[in-house]
């Protein structure tokens, strides 16, 4: 079959096999977690438990700030230590839920029964989705349910389950997708219900034969899924991109899949859902890639959200002498950390480790006006010239440029030989232009 | 596919047999770079790219050595050393960081010789390449801000102040410098055609670097395969040309030369490969590019034909050079998903 993919793009190096064939573990039950209560993009969450309130596992202790919000869950049983603003993963301080573990693991009661999923209405599905918590566990962490609701004028055709993983060393997608299998496609058959559609597309990329193999497998005896091996190349797995690969559609600039029909989800959160639909198990716990060559003994974890970075590292056999970088995310959008204490949150998908040799530091030149960011920008922008724009605050201009289109995949500074920290100058201009819009 | 489940994913209502962690060793002290990501970088490098394309001239390098003999050499080494010496200075001046190592004045230097007659008094060489530094590069603000090709410029200077030994052509091997005429010289004043062969393999007088079409296309190719060079701009150029030269000629076959005389005679090749497809001072879009090259295409053939100069390479690239910022500027491609306001 031929491979699918989208136009222009890079091609970093993958070192997937540092863990695409570990199993994953579970990492024993921190002593202390930290929920954040701003997990996903939207509205924080409003904590509804105090001070020194005893919390069991899976309890609601943050809800619904707004339409596009979430909830969140106590992840291990314990004390409500504080609720503090402390360092958050994404480099902000938020106020989180900081929970003193008992070590009992108790959980809460369920709302209600479990009951026949097929069952449900869409309605019912969306409820259950938005009082599980479950947001994008791909990195964006876009609310669920919100996906799950179009407006009425919007008619969804299409499913497409993101199962690319294009960011160099993670795999905990894949890992899902290998050993959850019958669970993740579960997760695909109730979010196509909710939808109302009876296409879902599940785009792979050709580096995970055995993925694309359990996965074929097990949607055999289900009409209407679709496994699409897809091009190695980054970014592959953005939205846009995997659109474009898929369905050879175009989503609007500003726009969002569902104008074009379609909607998509990552891999972990169809098995959120599965989880949360028939288990009525809220999201407390995901798995994490931790790798890199900055750490001993890379590995698939599964971990609760709030853990400590520290725990999983630990867990890993600790940092190398010589690792001098850790981030949340993979190389190409992750965020640096400047320490190991900020929690796991739901858009964890790793947590890689590097060291000087593997994440060089380029010496930054002027820039030549070689092209080669707008060769391999995906969003077919032109770097160079917002970065500049960016930098002499011609914000009007900018916007002229399509700057607020830019997805952040980092091609464009990845290829640049001047080594121009480009993503940092159009972030910059892009949080200025959405300002000027907002006054 | 129960058993293919090693893991004991968390279940309410039960709990799973979890331990828990031993206390939470103290957090480690380590300090961690921070930067914005990617964190991921390609090698290449700005400085790569100026030996690269210096590299990729050691064909014609050699090639004019073995026509106008050792001499060449002393020409392009005067000629780089006085562009590094000149950049340098103008560093100090401006009080700036050390560049002289990254390669992009070296290659200007290199550049600028390749375009010289081979009898050229070194004096002469050292201030063309200082000015094309000095004036052409460093006083638009330096590396990648220039709007024209430095080397060209420089050449350019040369012309204008000293026009005769600037047309005063060396016999291709010999040892003493017999003046004689350039291919596109002894046509336009004389109706002499050279050979095609002579002129494909470059025995024939001319600029150091110019003369053989061969030692410049296997340089110039490798710089496309490896996409330094945008392969629009010599391909529009040398298109452009081969065509409008093509319809003169078939007008007038007695008064026009034919097209493989225009591709392979005079300094178009250098210029297409080297020259317009300078980064700094060509379009970055695509669009750009093919309007670039179709520019400096037409304004060559009309200066070979019309203009009172035998060669028009320079003239053209540099004229065309002055429209990029305009070029760029209108030819924005639609990003992704662009929608007609």
């Amino acid at each position: 079959m031929k491979l699918k993919t989208f136009k222009k793009g890079v091609h970093p190096a993958e070192f997937k096999q540092l863990s695409e064939h570990k199993r994953i573990e579970q990492l024993p039950l921190p002593g202390e977690v930290f929920i954040p209560l701003q997990q996903h993009i939207g509205a924080p969450c409003v904590p509804v438990v105090e001070k020194g309130m005893e919390v069991k596992v899976g309890q609601l202790i943050g809800k619904s700030g707004g339409f596009v919000s979430s909830t969140v869950h106590a992840s291990i049983s314990g004390k409500v230590k504080a609720i503090e603003k402390m360092s958050h993963p994404l480099g902000i301080n938020s106020l989180m839920i900081d929970i003193i573990g008992d070590s009992q693991d108790e959980w809460a009661e369920p709302a209600s029964a479990v009951t026949d999923w097929e069952n449900l209405s869409a309605v019912q599905i969306n409820a259950i989705v938005l009082n599980a918590g479950i947001v994008g566990l791909g990195g964006a962490a876009f609310p669920t349910q919100v996906k799950l609701n179009p407006p009425k004028d919007k008619k969804i055709d299409t499913f497409l389950l993101n199962g690319c993983e294009c960011e160099p060393y993670l795999t905990a997608d894949h890992r899902l997708m290998v050993e959850r299998t019958d669970e993740v496609i579960l997760g695909v058959r109730i979010l196509m219900k909710a939808l109302g559609v009876s296409r879902a597309i599940i785009g792979i990329e050709s580096n995970k034969p055995d993925a694309i193999a359990a996965m074929t497998k097990a949607t055999e005896k289900f009409w209407g899924i679709i496994i699409q091996p897809l091009q190695v190349k980054y970014p592959q797995g953005a939205e846009k991109m995997l659109i474009a690969a898929a369905l050879k559609r175009k989503v609007p600039a500003g726009g969002l899949p569902m104008d074009v029909g379609v909607v998509v989800n990552n891999v972990g959160t169809a098995l959120a859902v599965a989880e949360a639909v028939t288990k009525h198990k809220p999201l407390i716990e995901r798995v994490v890639t931790v790798t890199g060559q900055g750490v001993r003994t890379p590995k698939n974890v599964l971990t609760r959200i709030g853990t400590p970075f520290q725990n999983l590292i630990d867990f890993c056999g600790g940092l190398t002498d010589n690792a001098t970088k850790v981030m949340m995310g993979g190389p190409m959008m992750g965020v640096a950390q400047s320490s190991l204490a900020v929690p796991v949150v739901k858009a964890t998908s790793g947590i890689v480790c590097l060291t000087a040799d593997s994440s060089i530091e380029k010496q930054e030149y002027p820039c030549i006006k070689c092209g080669g960011c707008a060769r391999v920008c995906p969003m077919n922008l032109m770097p160079t010239r917002l970065a500049r724009l960016a930098q002499f605050e011609k914000w009007d201009e900018a916007e002229q440029y399509g700057i607020v289109n830019c997805i952040e995949c980092g091609s464009c500074a990845f290829v640049c030989p001047a080594g121009i920290p480009l993503v940092q100058h159009i972030r910059i201009g892009k949080m200025r232009v959405a300002e000027k819009h907002r006054k | 596919m129960e058993e293919k489940q090693n893991i004991r994913a968390a279940e309410p209502g039960k709990n799973p047999e979890v331990k828990p962690a031993p206390a939470a060793k103290a957090e480690e002290k380590r300090l961690l770079v921070l930067s914005s990501s990617p964190h991921f970088k390609t090698p290449a490098n700005v400085s790569l790219i100026m030996w690269l394309v210096v590299a990729t001239l050691l064909p014609a390098i050699g090639f004019s050595i073995y026509n106008f003999g050792w001499r060449c050499l002393a020409v392009m080494t005067t000629s780089m050393l006085m562009a590094m010496l000149a950049e340098e200075l103008v560093n100090l001046i401006r009080r700036r960081k050390m560049t002289i190592g990254d390669g992009s004045a070296a290659l200007t230097g290199l550049l600028l010789a390749m375009t010289l007659p081979p009898g050229l008094s070194l004096g002469m060489v050292g201030i063309g390449s200082a000015f094309a530094i000095i004036v052409g590069k460093q006083m638009f603000g330096g590396l990648g801000f220039n709007i024209f090709n430095p080397a060209l410029l420089g050449r350019a200077f040369l012309q204008t102040s000293f026009p005769i030994a600037m047309t005063t052509w060396t016999i291709p091997r010999t040892i003493d410098a017999i003046t004689t005429a350039t291919p596109l010289g002894s046509y336009k004043f004389e109706k002499h055609l050279t050979p095609y062969l002579d002129l494909l393999i470059g025995k024939v007088g001319g600029s150091i670097g110019e003369t053989s079409a061969i030692a410049i296309l296997i340089g110039g190719l490798i710089l496309i395969i490896m996409k330094i060079s945008n392969w629009r701009i010599p391909l529009s150029y040398l298109g452009t040309v081969v065509i409008f030269s093509g319809i003169l000629w078939l007008i007038n076959p007695t008064q026009y030369p034919d097209p493989v005389f225009h591709l392979f005679s005079g300094g178009l090749m250098l210029g297409a490969f080297f020259m317009a497809t300078d980064m700094v001072t060509s379009p970055t879009t695509s669009l750009g590019a093919w309007i670039f090259g179709i520019g400096a295409g037409g304004l060559l053939v009309l200066i070979r034909q019309f203009g009172g100069l035998p060669e028009g390479v320079m003239y053209s690239i540099l004229l065309m050079n002055g429209f990029v910022p305009l070029i760029n500027r209108y030819t924005r491609p639609k990003y992704f998903g662009e929608v007609k306001k």
